[in-house]
C-alpha cells in the first residue's frame, strides 16, 4: 500500500513537472526553472518559521510569490543591468538560496525541515503525514492530496490556455499582433512553475524537480514535432521514471527521488541513441530527411 | 565583538590561519577562472560541473570503502568533467538546445549522485560521515590533509589560469579569430573546462554544491560592472572573491552557527547588487539617469524645433505662439508638454507671454540649429546613400540630437553648403 502511495506521488510530481517543463524547454528556459527551485527556499523557510504548514495554501501562494520575483530579477538584470541571462540566473538563484541556507541554519531548532531534504526531499516520508478531518475520518496522505490539487491546477491551466501558450511559444510577435500578451503568458507560467516546485519541495526537493521539468520533456522533444504528443510523451516518460524509479531505489535502498532522476536519464540516454541511430540508417538509405534537420518546433 | 574581531584577524589559533588561507585560495581561483566561462556566456557550466561531482565523489568512496582526498579529488574530476563532455555531446548531435541540455546534465547527475550517497549512508559503512559535507559545504572542516589537498588544487588552478592567459583570453573574446589564427581552439576549451573543473573540485567542499556556482558566477559578473578590461576584470573579481572569504570566515567564526559558504556567498551577492545599481558607469541607477536625461533633452529640442517650424510657416519669429499652434506641427503628451515648456521657461529659451508662448534668442538659435541639423541629415541620407526622400525623416528624427558641431561642419562641407533640403525645405543657415 505505501509502495502504491509513494509511486502515485511521484507520479503526480512527475505529470505536473513534464507537462510545464515541455513548454519551458521550448521556451529555451529550462534553467529559469532551476533558479526557481531553488530560489523558493527561503521563501519556504520563512513560512515554516510563521508556523505555517509546508502544505498550507499560504505556502504555495508565498513562495509562487518568490518564484515571480525570482523571474522578475532575473529579467531585470538582464534587461535594465545588461548582464547577460546565464550569469543574471546564476547570481540571482545562488543569493536567495544563500539566504535560505543562513535562515535555516540561524532557525535550525524551529523549523522541521533539514538541509538535505531542501536538496533531495523524502517521498518515502509521503504515506506517513495523513490528513485527518475533524470526525476522525482519515481523507488521505496529506501530499498526495496537495499534488493531486497542484496537477488539476496545471492541467486546467493548459487545457484552457493550451492556443495562447502554444502561439506565445512559438510566436510572439505574432501574438502579440493578435491581442495575447507573451509576457502575461511568460508569468502565468511561472506562477505555475513555482506553485509545482513548492508543492513538490518536500518530496522531491529542489534539484530534483529540475531533472522532472528537464528530462521527460527532453526526451519527447526527441521523438516528436508535434506540442500535444511532445505533452503526452513527457507524461509518460515522467510517470515511468517514477515507477521505475521507485523499483531502483528498492533495490538500492537509496533515494527514491534520486533514482526517479537517475531513470529519466537513463530513458532519455536510451531515446537519444536510438533517435541517432534511426537517423543514420535513414540518412545511409537516402530515402528521407534526417528527424533533426527538420526543424518545425524551433 | 572587538576582541572576536582582533582575535581573528591576528590569527590568534592555527585553525584560522588554515580555513582563512583555504577559503581565500579557492575564492580567488574560482573567481578567476569564472572570468572566463563569464566571458564565453557558459556561466552556468559551473553549476552543472559543481552538481555533477558528487556521483564521482561516491564512486571513489564506493570503490575504495573509505574517504581518501586524492581519489575523491580524481572521481570529482571524472564526472564534473564527463557532465560537461555529455553536455556539449547532446547540444551538438541534436535538436535539444544549450540550457535544457545544461537542465538535463545537471540534474540527472546529480540524481544519480543522491541515489550513491543514500545508498552509501544507508549500507552502514562507519567511515562514510562527512561525505554529504559536499552537499552544502563545511569550509571550517577545511583541516589538516584535506586542507593540503584542496589548497593544491586551488593553487594548480591559479597557475593555469596564468599559464593560459593568453588563449583563454582570445577564445572568450574571439573564437572564430583564435580558430582562423590557426590555434588549437579545441584543445584550448579542453584545458579550460578542466581548470573549470578543478576550481570547482577545489571548492566544493567549503561552500557545498549549490553555491559553488556563485564563487564562480558572481565576482565575474560584479566585476564587469566596472571595467571593460580583461585584467582589471580579473584582479577585481580576485579580491571581491577574496573579501568574501575572509569575511564569511570571520563570521562563522564570530557565531559558530553559521555557515561559513553561504555567507561567502551573501557577501558576494551583496557586492553583486551595489555594482549592478550603483557602478558608475554601467549601474543600472546611472543607466536609468542617462536615459532620462536623454529623453529630457529630445523632448527639449523637439518641442523648440516645433516652435522654430512654425514661426518659419508663419514667416516671423516674434509672434507669441498658443499650444494649440505647437500641437498641430507635433503632437506631445499634455505631462511632457507642461515638463518640457517649464524647463525650457527655466533655461531661457522661452518667454511666456500670458497664455502664450514666445521663444527668446538663445531658444530660436537652438532651435534653428535642431531644424538645419535635421534638414542636413536628410539631404546627406539622400545624396550619399540613396535613400529615398520619404524615407529619411524617421532616422533625422533621432540623429539631430547628437550630431556634434565638428560633424555639422563636416556635414556641410561634404553637401557643399546646401540651401534646400530633399524636400525643398530650405536649410536654415548657421547664426
Amino acid at each position: 500500500m505505501n509502495a502504491l502511495i509513494i509511486i502515485i506521488t511521484g507520479a503526480l510530481v512527475a505529470s505536473s513537472c513534464s507537462i510545464l517543463g515541455s513548454f519551458l524547454i521550448l521556451r529555451k528556459m529550462a534553467m529559469v526553472s532551476d533558479a526557481i527551485s531553488h530560489a523558493v527556499l527561503p521563501g519556504i523557510v520563512i513560512a515554516f518559521l510563521l508556523g505555517s504548514d509546508i502544505d498550507s495554501l499560504w505556502m504555495l501562494a508565498g513562495a509562487g510569490a518568490v518564484g515571480l520575483l525570482t523571474t522578475f530579477l532575473i529579467e531585470f538584470f538582464h534587461q535594465k543591468g545588461r548582464l547577460q541571462t546565464d550569469a543574471s540566473i546564476g547570481v540571482t538563484f545562488t543569493w536567495l538560496f544563500a539566504l535560505g541556507v543562513i535562515l535555516l541554519s540561524y532557525y535550525a531548532g524551529d523549523a522541521h525541515i533539514d538541509e538535505a531534504c531542501v536538496l533531495y526531499g523524502e517521498i518515502a516520508y509521503v504515506p506517513l503525514d495523513l490528513i485527518e478531518l475533524d470526525s476522525g475520518a482519515i481523507l488521505g496522505p496529506k501530499a498526495l492530496i496537495v499534488l493531486l490539487f497542484i496537477l488539476m491546477v496545471n492541467l486546467v491551466f493548459v487545457t484552457l490556455g493550451y492556443k495562447e501558450l502554444k502561439i506565445t511559444t512559438f510566436d510572439p510577435s505574432f501574438a502579440r499582433s493578435v491581442g495575447i500578451s507573451p509576457s502575461a503568458w511568460h508569468y502565468a507560467l511561472m506562477s505555475l512553475v513555482s506553485l509545482t516546485t513548492v508543492g513538490s519541495f518536500e518530496s522531491v526537493g529542489a534539484i530534483l524537480v529540475v531533472a522532472l521539468i528537464v528530462t521527460p520533456p527532453a526526451t519527447a522533444y526527441l521523438m516528436t514535432q508535434d506540442l500535444t504528443r511532445m505533452l503526452v510523451l513527457a507524461v509518460s516518460f515522467g510517470i515511468s521514471s517514477s515507477i521505475l524509479g521507485y523499483f531502483l531505489a528498492y533495490v538500492l535502498d537509496g533515494s527514491i527521488s534520486g533514482a526517479m532522476a537517475t531513470v529519466a536519464g537513463l530513458q532519455f540516454a536510451v531515446v537519444f541513441i536510438a533517435v541517432k541511430q534511426r537517423n543514420r540508417a535513414i540518412i545511409r538509405q537516402g530515402t528521407a530527411p534526417p528527424l533533426e534537420a527538420t526543424k518545425v518546433l524551433h | 565583538m572587538k576582541e572576536t574581531f582582533i582575535e581573528f584577524f591576528t590569527f590568534s589559533y592555527p585553525n584560522i590561519t588554515y580555513v582563512v588561507v583555504g577559503t581565500v585560495l579557492l575564492s580567488i581561483s574560482s573567481a578567476l577562472v569564472g572570468c572566463f566561462t563569464f566571458l564565453r556566456k557558459k556561466s552556468l557550466v559551473g553549476d552543472v560541473v559543481s552538481h555533477a561531482v558528487l556521483p564521482g565523489i561516491c564512486l571513489s568512496f564506493l570503490l575504495t570503502g573509505y574517504k581518501n582526498p586524492l581519489i575523491i579529488v580524481a572521481g570529482a574530476f571524472f564526472t564534473g568533467w564527463l557532465s560537461i563532455a555529455a553536455l556539449d555531446y547532446v547540444v551538438r548531435h541534436s535538436k535539444i538546445k544549450e540550457d535544457t541540455a545544461t537542465g538535463l546534465s545537471l540534474s540527472v547527475f546529480f540524481g544519480l549522485g543522491i541515489l550513491l550517497l543514500t545508498f552509501i549512508q544507508h549500507s552502514g559503512n562507519a567511515q562514510q560521515t562527512g561525505l554529504d559535507a559536499f552537499l552544502f559545504g563545511k569550509a571550517a572542516a577545511l583541516v589538516g590533509q584535506d586542507l593540503i589537498v584542496f589548497g593544491i588544487l586551488a593553487v594548480i588552478t591559479l597557475l593555469m589560469v596564468l599559464a593560459f592567459f593568453k588563449e583563454f583570453q582570445i577564445i572568450a573574446f574571439d573564437q572564430q579569430f583564435a580558430t582562423s589564427m590557426g590555434l588549437p581552439v579545441k584543445s584550448i576549451e579542453m584545458i579550460l573546462t578542466s581548470v573549470t573543473v578543478l576550481a570547482v573540485v577545489a571548492g566544493i567542499q567549503a561552500v557545498g554544491v549549490v553555491l559553488m556556482a556563485a564563487m564562480l558566477i558572481t565576482p565575474a559578473a560584479t566585476a564587469k560592472f566596472w571595467t571593460d578590461r580583461l585584467q582589471v576584470m580579473l584582479l577585481l573579481a580576485a579580491i571581491f572573491g577574496a573579501f568574501s572569504g575572509i569575511t564569511g570566515a570571520f563570521i562563522s567564526y564570530a557565531a559558530p552557527a553559521m555557515p561559513t559558504g553561504p555567507w561567502m556567498v551573501m557577501v558576494l551577492s551583496f557586492l553583486a547588487l551595489i555594482s549592478f545599481f550603483f557602478a558608475p558607469q554601467k549601474g543600472i541607477l546611472v543607466r536609468l539617469l542617462r536615459q532620462r536625461r536623454i529623453r529630457r533633452k529630445q523632448l527639449e529640442e523637439n518641442l523648440l524645433k516645433a516652435f522654430y517650424a512654425v514661426g518659419e510657416r508663419l514667416g516671423t519669429f516674434d509672434k507669441p505662439l498658443t499650444l494649440d499652434q505647437i500641437g498641430e506641427k507635433r503632437s506631445f503628451r499634455p505631462e511632457e508638454l507642461r515638463i518640457g515648456l517649464r524647463r525650457l521657461v527655466s533655461h531661457g529659451y522661452l518667454r511666456r507671454q500670458q497664455s502664450d508662448w514666445q521663444l527668446t534668442a538663445d531658444g530660436l538659435s537652438k532651435g534653428r540649429r535642431v531644424q538645419r541639423l535635421h534638414r542636413l541629415w536628410e539631404l546627406y541620407l539622400t545624396e550619399y546613400l540613396s535613400i529615398a526622400p520619404d524615407h529619411v525623416h524617421e532616422d533625422a528624427e533621432s540623429i539631430e540630437h547628437v550630431i556634434t558641431p565638428e560633424l555639422e561642419l563636416e556635414l556641410e562641407r561634404l553637401l557643399d553648403h546646401p540651401i534646400h533640403d530633399p524636400h525643398q525645405s530650405v536649410i536654415p543657415s548657421r547664426d
